[in-house]
């Protein structure tokens, strides 16, 4: 699968116009079409390993969740993103479709607080389960107090 | 496609679950801060400097007490971030702490000195805090590198202690990102110094005045 056909592919399926850039595919889709996706892109275009997800604070206009997925054997890569919308923080879960996607979300969820619906074990990973806030948002204050310590 | 379907739920761990943790808990709230000296060795000593004469026994047993604690001074290994790197070519045999009497050991449970090596966690602090206080009456903390002071290039970070004078009693600062194994061997010399202080004061004495 090369980045040209998979560029048709995408425009023909789901209507977006993707950005393409050397084997790098960029897809912005809306959120109810993001499991969806996946679950296509795994399927008919082979991206079969999925790397990395994350989200990205745009403050007022909300919170928007990136994803890369690859098909390892053509080199294809291809980036989700999706916009939550102001306030929103509900997006739907990978881990149907990637088991690996789980950690990810957790990750995500914990310093964003993108609540995953679906997502079989959402809970803090990498902070204290009794933290407050999610600190990688843009209004987390960097001197937030938190007891006993600081 | 297979949709798999979702993974059992896992119950979160919580650590106040944990009834071992919570009996450690009480015990330290229960017991005093600042008991650095032996009550019943202080009332003896007190009383032999009373006789006649005993004075000179007391005095040179102090003499004596301070120079055994000030060299053997055991340091816990306990090494958090790059700082521990340096930690451990001081203890190395090119620098080689082990002339001065400090043994690395590797149970808090027989050291008298934990150097705080590098960047304290939100998360570690409890566990530097346990550690700390399995270590036996007198002991004292040397805070190395920047991030040990004050947080360092951290310090504005969601995640990081100010400093482990928040959470520990600290007795020597020694400065640098890292340290170089000279300036902490320099920090260990000046601690020895306030250890061999120790039995005259009886708590933590001020460091001595540079020049």
């Amino acid at each position: 699968m090369n980045p040209t056909d998979a560029v048709s592919l995408i425009r023909e399926k789901f209507g977006v116009e993707p950005v393409m850039d050397g084997p790098t595919v960029t897809v912005a889709l809306p959120v109810n079409q993001w499991k969806e996706a996946a679950a296509w892109a795994k399927t008919t275009l082979g991206c079969r390993y999925f790397n990395w997800l994350s989200a990205v604070d745009w403050k007022a206009e909300g919170l928007e969740v990136v994803c890369r997925i690859e098909n390892l054997e053509s080199g294809l890569v291809i980036f989700f993103r999706t916009r939550l919308g102001a306030g929103a923080t509900h997006c739907p879960s990978l881990v149907p479709v990637y088991r690996g996607a789980d950690w990810m979300e957790r990750e995500c969820y914990d310093m964003f607080g993108v609540v995953f619906d679906d997502h079989p074990d959402l809970r803090r990973i990498l902070l204290p389960q009794e933290w407050e806030g999610h600190p990688l948002r843009k209004d987390y204050a960097i001197d937030t107090p938190h007891a006993p310590y600081r | 496609m297979e949709v798999k379907p979702p993974i059992p739920q896992v119950p979160a761990p919580v650590w106040g679950d944990i009834k071992d943790l919570q009996e450690w808990e009480k015990y330290h709230q229960e017991r005093q801060d600042g008991d650095k000296t032996s009550e019943t060795l202080a009332s003896i000593a007190d009383a032999i400097h009373h006789m006649p004469g005993g004075w000179i026994v007391v005095t040179t047993t102090e003499k004596i007490f301070n120079w055994a604690r000030s060299s053997s001074i055991w340091p816990v290994t306990f090494g958090l971030a790059c700082c521990a790197i340096e930690m451990m070519a001081t203890f190395a045999s090119r620098f080689d702490v082990e002339r001065f009497g400090m043994v690395p050991w590797a149970s808090p449970r027989h050291s008298d000195l934990m150097i705080v090596s590098g960047t304290v966690t939100i998360k570690m602090a409890p566990m530097l805090k346990r550690i700390y206080d399995q270590m036996p009456d007198p002991k004292w903390v040397v805070s190395m590198g920047s991030c040990a002071n004050s947080g360092g290039p951290f310090r504005h970070g969601y995640h990081v202690v100010k400093g482990v004078d928040r959470v520990v009693p600290v007795d020597v600062y020694v400065p640098g990102c890292p340290p170089t194994p000279d300036s902490l061997m320099y920090g260990l010399l000046k601690l020895q110094e306030q250890v061999a202080e120790f039995q005259k004061v009886g708590r933590r004495s001020t460091p001595a005045q540079e020049g």
